[in-house]
């Protein structure tokens, strides 16, 4: 039986035999939870990187059409379930815009107040299991113990420590209770000089910058043009932040708050006289730049809870009387996006005049900070694919919702 | 002369043995005594480590580790985990190798304990003493590295293929400068066998290598780093790189087989660790010579010198413990490096700087050829006999068995020829 090699039936004739498949995730330690990353690669090196994703896919949107707004609160929680707090705000703002809903100015001092320190959180937790993707564990309790002051801080306010339902929508469940002002300022003064330390163990160290600096490089059209938000879009120096360019309905939180959006511009980040210097081998779009980002917004949002906390205590009014439970919602639609620690958060909902919405979703950060994956990664090696992956810093439950 | 050449250590228990049995069964005897004790040295020192390594990283990361466990500071945890490992059931992949998934954690773990057998603990407690005993270590330290393979290979895992051919790239490249930076020690001692080597430094810890010259200072950071590099520890540990290649080589591995690597790795950290000390840091002499003012050495009594050799066993554990703990501190500050990088870093830096270092030591041997700092005592040393200068084409055997008696000294005849006199250890009075 004579066999003709260029018969393409010969499986063998276009089997590429340097190249091998590997299944990176869902049960992978650095993916992040239950991502699920097929690498084709030869050798060390990655040649195409695929994402597949929803192994966290709980219809969290489809509940929310069963569900009334203040009832599908807990459910947002979930999402992101490392910034519950931001996810919370963003659902109850959309709710608020719909029912066209005006809050004390209290009220949105406290959710300034809550919002960034959910942001100083979810950034810890970034920071670390960053240095835990590239190898180092110990920046990853460091980054815990100082979170779980956080949390501690939350559980005063709300009784919980991850899902928070706090934020509600017309307001919080709850005004914060006598003193907690107080230990969240000393918090935040004892958390200063630790970013220095996090900035020795990380940011400075030789070996992270040589794992991170000019690996996965994002430009800035490329970051548009993939809709990512965020630290990974501002990573890339685009000069957006929805605190100052988003809707009047957040923005307004934001008003008369002195903050600057945490981008490189003229080779400069605002402030960074303060800050370790940018390493000469880092090209700004890199990893480096986007975990870099991610510190400074940390110390950013430490300004920013302390000028809440001064206008909070200054405000008139309450902390906002929650919505009856099943309220009325108006017919109509809405769409409101916040900036959530990991990028824009959005929610969109159309109601048919009951008091359940007739269709919910979400807009996640992190799936479209994830479709520029196969870019990043295309012809790196195998251990720059954590290192891409967790500068992206996503969140699954937020992905698949 | 009792205990005093290393060499006859060995033979004087077995002649103790045939006096009252068959002189065959008296070595079998000796050698199954000598492996029970390295054997102890090998676990009981794995689970020391093992326990060092979860409180020193526990401290580090502002943990406290395990307290609960034996009692005070969970000093048993080891063991308990241990205990874990053997009753756990040993797990193989459908389409793994069966005899070579089974047979690599013997291979590694036998290479890492067979590095123990040439280590000297003290002053001629060795249990195979080996005239080329730091060759020897080099060798079969690189033998673990087939079990690594071995099991990646083996284990029909496409990570476990990843972490094993990382090894192999990764140890095949740093046993290159690590064997240059062992040979500065031997060039400036003039043996390979580790018992003479720390001899040599004996006295206060000026005469350490480490303090001999600005090349061996550097050199030995080379060694240590690529120590590191070649036990895979962190930042070097791309072969079992958790956060890429999952657990790499021993990803398919559970229970007693794991724990054979596990114990391989910490053993192996040891053994290199004890090399750099006698090496470097003077062996089992410690910083001052007390055992020397105590009068606590062979030339007193049997007895005296047991308990010298005892201190001098302490001093050397101690040291080599340190080591093992700065592999430690090291492992959880630092981040991973990449393969890349790591490969760049060997060929790019710690062989030039070996092969810088070992020329320059070698320079410095022919310039200064008594040692710079406490010259006099240095100056003891290198007597030139006439035997040498007659006969210097004679082989480094001729000057052997030629050991330290306790004669009368002849303070530091300043050698004619600077440069033959480095290799030769005093040959006083015979």
């Amino acid at each position: 039986m004579a066999t003709d090699l260029g018969d393409p039936r010969i499986i063998e004739f276009d089997v590429r035999t340097d190249e091998m498949l590997v299944n990176m995730g869902p049960q992978h330690p650095s993916t992040h939870g239950v991502l699920r990353l097929v690498l084709r690669t030869d050798g060390e090196i990655v040649s195409e990187v695929t994402p597949h994703i929803g192994y966290l896919h709980r219809c969290a949107e489809k509940i929310g059409e069963n569900l009334t707004p203040r009832q599908y609160i807990p459910y947002t929680d979930r999402m992101d379930y490392l910034a519950g707090m931001n996810m919370n705000l963003g659902w109850a703002l959309t709710v608020e815009k719909l029912l066209k809903l005006e809050l004390p100015e209290k009220a949105k001092h406290l959710r300034v107040i809550i919002a960034e320190m959910g942001r100083i959180a979810s950034h810890l937790v970034g920071m670390g299991a960053y240095g835990l993707d590239l190898g180092s564990f110990s920046p990853f309790l460091y980054a815990f113990r100082e979170r779980e002051k956080i949390l501690d801080l939350f559980e005063k306010a709300c009784g919980a420590r991850l899902t928070y339902s706090y934020l509600t929508v017309g307001g919080a469940t709850h005004d914060l209770p006598p003193g907690w002002l107080q230990e969240c300022e000393d918090f935040l003064t004892q958390l200063l000089p630790i970013i220095e330390e996090y900035h020795a163990l990380l940011t400075t160290n030789a070996i992270f910058v040589r794992r991170t600096a000019a690996i996965g490089i994002m430009s800035a059209e490329q970051a548009i043009g993939y809709g990512t938000s965020g630290p990974v879009l501002r990573g890339s120096g685009v000069d957006w932040d929805l605190r100052r360019d988003g809707e009047e309905r957040y923005t307004e939180l934001y008003d008369g708050y002195a903050f600057e959006v945490i981008v490189q511009k003229n080779g400069h980040y605002p402030n960074d006289h303060k800050y370790p210097a940018v390493p000469g081998v880092a090209v700004l779009g890199d990893c480096w730049h986007r975990f870099y980002v991610r510190m400074l917004e940390v110390m950013q949002s430490i300004d920013i809870v302390r000028q809440a906390i001064d206008r909070y205590s200054r405000a008139s009014g309450t902390h906002g009387i929650p919505v009856k439970l099943n309220e009325k919602l108006p017919k109509g639609e809405v769409y409101l996006e916040t900036e959530a620690p990991r990028g824009q958060m959005g929610f969109y909902l159309v109601s048919d005049g009951t008091s359940i919405p007739w269709r919910v979703r979400a807009r996640s950060s992190c799936f479209s900070n994830l479709c520029v994956t196969h870019e990043l990664c295309r012809g790196c090696l195998i251990a720059d694919v954590p290192a891409i992956v967790g500068s992206l810093d996503i969140v699954m439950g937020e992905i698949d919702r | 002369m009792p205990g005093l050449g290393s060499l006859r250590n060995n033979t004087l228990v077995a002649e103790f043995f045939s006096q009252y049995m068959w002189s065959w069964a008296a070595y079998l005897l000796t050698g199954l005594i000598h492996c029970a004790l390295l054997i102890q040295v090998g676990a009981v020192g794995a689970l020391f480590f093992i326990w060092a390594e979860r409180k020193v990283s526990g401290r580090i990361q502002d943990r406290l580790g395990p307290t609960r466990v034996g009692g005070m500071f969970g000093w048993l945890q080891s063991l308990a985990d241990g205990i874990k490992l053997i009753t756990k059931e040993d797990l193989m992949p459908d389409g793994a190798d069966g005899l070579l998934f089974r047979i690599a954690p013997y291979i590694s773990f036998c290479a890492s304990f067979a590095a123990l057998m040439a280590l000297p603990f003290s002053d001629g407690w060795v249990a195979i003493p080996i005239n080329t005993g730091v060759f020897f270590i080099l060798a079969v330290l690189g033998l673990e590295v087939f079990g690594v393979i071995l099991g990646g290979y083996a284990s029909a895992s496409k990570w476990s293929l990843f972490g094993a051919m990382r090894e192999a790239a990764q140890v095949v490249s740093y046993e290159v400068p690590l064997g240059m930076c062992v040979v500065v020690p031997v060039l400036i001692t003039g043996t390979m066998d580790l018992v003479q080597i720390g001899t040599f430094q004996e006295g206060w810890f000026t005469n350490w290598l480490i303090l001999h010259d600005p090349f061996t200072f550097i050199i030995f950071w080379v060694y240590f780093t690529c120590a590191l590099a070649s036990v895979n520890r962190a930042p070097f540990d791309l072969a079992e790189a958790e956060s890429e290649l999952v657990a790499g080589f021993h990803t398919e591995y559970s229970g007693i087989r794991w724990s054979y690597f596990f114990m391989a790795e910490y053993g192996s950290m040891f053994a290199v660790s004890g090399l750099a000390t006698i090496l470097f840091f003077g062996g089992w002499n410690g910083p001052v010579p007390i055992t020397g003012w105590l009068g606590l050495t062979h030339e007193t009594g049997p007895i005296a010198g047991y308990i010298g050799n005892f201190l001098g066993l302490v001093n050397f554990v101690g040291k080599t413990s340190l080591f093992v703990i700065v592999m430690i501190w090291v492992r959880w500050t630092l981040p991973r490096l990449r393969i890349d990088q790591v490969m760049k870093m060997c060929l790019k830096f710690c062989v030039p700087i070996a092969a810088v270092m070992f020329l320059g030591a070698t320079f410095w041997q022919r310039q200064f050829p008594g040692g710079v700092l406490l010259k006099t005592s240095y100056g003891d040393r290198y007597v030139v006999t006439e035997a040498d200068t007659a006969a210097p084409a004679k082989s480094k055997d001729s000057a052997k068995p030629a050991a330290k008696t306790a004669g009368e000294a002849s303070p530091g005849q300043p050698s004619a020829d600077k440069t033959a006199s480095v290799s030769h250890r005093v040959t006083k009075g015979s």
